[in-house]
């Protein structure tokens, strides 16, 4: 671990307190780090806690959910002791964040134009006019050919692909140093989520953005990001960079994602699918979360849950599996 | 069946179980203070196909390219607005309800969202039993073990059956509608995005318990989808639509290895790709799907399509035969 980091997470946990006295450790000890201007994912199935693990940055728990413990230091300070006051002038402005249904995340009651100008005024001090010819200039920069008009028009008068244009003009408007992206391109059609991943690539660039890519999708990952993280039930299970994680994959869970994925490289007569389903959030198994799904499980992978330890000399490979301890 | 044994069934004879010639569906606009037809949303626009006994033919395109409509269509749960279907050689295009009724039982669908597709107020049992008290005269007996087997097969347990759809997961609703489509010993499926909606290694599981299924039950299917990667894997043909119309069909690997439709050639660069060591080329088209219901002149794709020149917006190309089975809609390849 080597540089600045710009975002760092150590011992996240967020858990739901449910009606039935049962706590659903949705993240349960996530530690991360991000440096300034890298992509890293965030990779898991459904349930596995990625997206509550972006959530939390923001701040955005609400209740029966809480940030029970851990520390997310971001630019010297860690949010997780802000007050909801301090909290709103970080998210928008310093962290941006785009959703994978901008006809939900986008206000259905206002214009294009209304909805970035709002956010300059409040985080960039502008005055209504400086706001409403950089909402123009921003609108150009993501895409819009007509973008004068594109500033009068309404969420539904767009496309699926043009609304998450129009979201990520908002999430860029005020120059973040991270930007978090949860499945930003899953509701779109293939065409499309090429334009929107070369946009986000490009912006990044331009911007010198940090990116946190939450997704399902392997294929995304091993083309946009520089590192991944893979989540299952609430935990990192494997930490590594692309090149490593997609030719030396080290956990049974990441081995199973991999081999469970239809390529058009590669054919193959059955899919190597990962048996059972990911376990609840309530009802994690003792010992190791993936014990129960686990090809390769040992009788001691059922009592006590391993704990994610460095397996590479050049410290860049982290592997929550007793296989490797 | 072996591999081999279904692709020499498919190659010595032409036994189509299904055949769609020149379908269209239109749905009206209504528009103005009279609610006068004002216009058409062309969904299925001239698409002609057969499918042959056995096979699995895979459908792809984008949201609104046509093909859950197509699908809808070819069992007769939409008319067409024009249009012939021939089913195990019957014409069943105008057949009446109750005339249709029996032939019904040969084809099956299976819906994207278990979550919508279940009655939530039924149990497994009544929901599997339905199929088999309408169509046939099993005793309750008879249907409980058909029930039990059916479950069994699907990889779920005898004790399922008492239980209701929301105490699955995704992948096991899944497997329910499969076990219901089933029911009645179909010649025929439509699958219409079964596995969409499902995470990787749940998704793993459902395709190929489907590779399974059509072993067993000789079952033919049409696979209609929009990842490329999962009807590769899935069909023994593919075609690729566009707002409403064939581009290219042809078999899996001639489809996959040399696609020739420009919109399929960057319909495959798009996907993203696992394979870190050889980073293809990406094709990026410009703008958005144009609207079915005012689509472009001449070839539906030249507003998109980098290999565009003067012909397309004039003449709508016409799906014609360069390759063995290899068909493909683009002037770039009947001019010669």
């Amino acid at each position: 671990m080597s540089g600045m980091k710009l975002l760092e997470v150590s011992g996240l946990k967020t858990y739901f307190y449910l009606d039935n006295k049962a706590v659903a450790k949705a993240v349960d000890g996530v530690d991360f780090y991000i440096r300034p201007g890298e992509t890293v994912a965030l990779v898991g199935e459904s349930g596995s806690g990625k997206s509550i693990t972006s959530l939390s940055i923001m701040k955005l728990i609400n209740k029966p959910g809480k940030i029970q413990d851990g520390q997310i230091y971001f630019g010297g300070k860690d949010l997780v002791e802000l007050t909801d006051k301090q909290m709103t002038n970080v998210r928008g402005k310093d962290i941006g964040m785009i959703f994978q249904e901008p006809m939900t995340a986008l206000n259905p009651v206002f214009t294009i134009g209304n909805q970035i100008i709002e956010t300059l005024i409040r985080h960039k001090k502008m005055t209504k006019n400086e706001a409403k010819l950089r909402a123009i200039e921003l609108l150009k920069v993501v895409g819009f050919p007509r973008a004068e008009e594109t500033m009068k028009e309404y969420p539904h008068q767009l496309s699926g692909g043009m609304r998450q244009r129009a979201m990520i003009a908002i999430a860029i408007s005020c120059d973040p140093k991270l930007l978090i992206a949860d499945e930003p391109t899953t509701a779109l059609d293939v065409t499309i989520q090429a334009q929107i991943l070369d946009l986000m690539d490009e912006m990044k660039k331009k911007f010198n953005m940090a990116v946190l890519l939450i997704t399902h999708d392997l294929g995304v990952v091993a083309e946009y990001a520089d590192r991944i993280m893979v989540m299952y039930g609430g935990q990192i299970v494997e930490e590594t960079t692309i090149e490593k994680l997609f030719l030396t994959p080290k956990h049974p869970y990441t081995i199973g994602l991999l081999e469970s994925l239809p390529s058009l490289e590669k054919e193959v007569d059955r899919l190597g699918a990962i048996k059972g389903t990911v376990p609840p959030a309530h009802r994690f198994p003792v010992g190791c979360r993936f014990s129960d799904r686990c090809p390769k499980v040992m009788s001691k992978c059922r009592d006590a849950n391993p704990s994610i330890i460095e397996t590479d000399p050049e410290e860049s490979h982290r592997v929550r599996c007793y296989l490797y301890e | 069946m072996s591999v081999i044994e279904k692709e020499t069934r498919i190659h010595t004879d032409q036994d189509y179980i299904l055949q769609a010639n020149n379908i269209k569906k239109y749905f009206p606009i209504k528009g103005g203070i009279l609610k006068h037809t004002i216009g058409h949303v062309k969904a299925v626009d001239d698409v002609s196909l057969s499918v042959l006994r056995g096979e699995t033919l895979g459908i792809v395109g984008e949201s609104g390219s046509g093909k859950s409509t197509l699908g809808r269509v070819l069992l007769r749960l939409m008319d067409p607005t024009a249009g012939q279907i021939v089913f195990e050689d019957q014409d069943i295009t105008k057949m009446k309800y109750r005339k249709l009724r029996p032939i019904r039982r040969d084809m099956q669908i299976v819906f994207q969202d278990p979550f919508a597709s279940l009655n939530p107020k039924m149990s497994v049992s009544e929901l599997i039993e339905e199929p088999l008290i309408v169509q046939t005269s099993l005793t309750k007996a008879e249907r409980k073990e058909k029930t039990v087997s059916l479950l069994e097969k699907v990889g779920l347990r005898s004790e399922d059956r008492f239980k209701y759809p929301h105490e699955f997961s995704g992948g096991q609703r899944q497997r329910i509608s499969i076990a219901r489509a089933l029911t009645l010993n179909p010649k025929f499926v439509i699958c219409d995005e079964p596995v969409s909606a499902l995470d990787v290694s749940i998704q793993a599981q459902v395709l190929n318990l489907m590779a399974d299924l059509q072993d067993e039950f000789n079952l033919t299917y049409l696979f209609i989808a929009h990842d490329l990667s999962v009807v590769k894997h899935i069909s023994d043909r593919v075609a690729v639509m566009y707002l409403g119309r064939i581009a290219e069909i042809a078999p899996k690997k001639n489809l996959y290895d040399t696609p020739l439709h420009p919109y399929t050639q960057a319909l495959l660069s798009a996907v993203p790709s696992t394979d870190i060591l050889h980073k293809k080329e990406k094709i990026i088209l410009k703008g958005d799907l144009p609207s079915p219901s005012d689509p472009p002149s001449g070839c539906a794709f030249r507003t998109r399509c980098p290999m565009v020149h003067d012909k397309c917006s004039e003449v709508r190309p016409e799906l014609t035969e360069v390759g063995s089975g290899h068909l493909v809609a683009c002037h770039l390849y009947t001019n010669k």
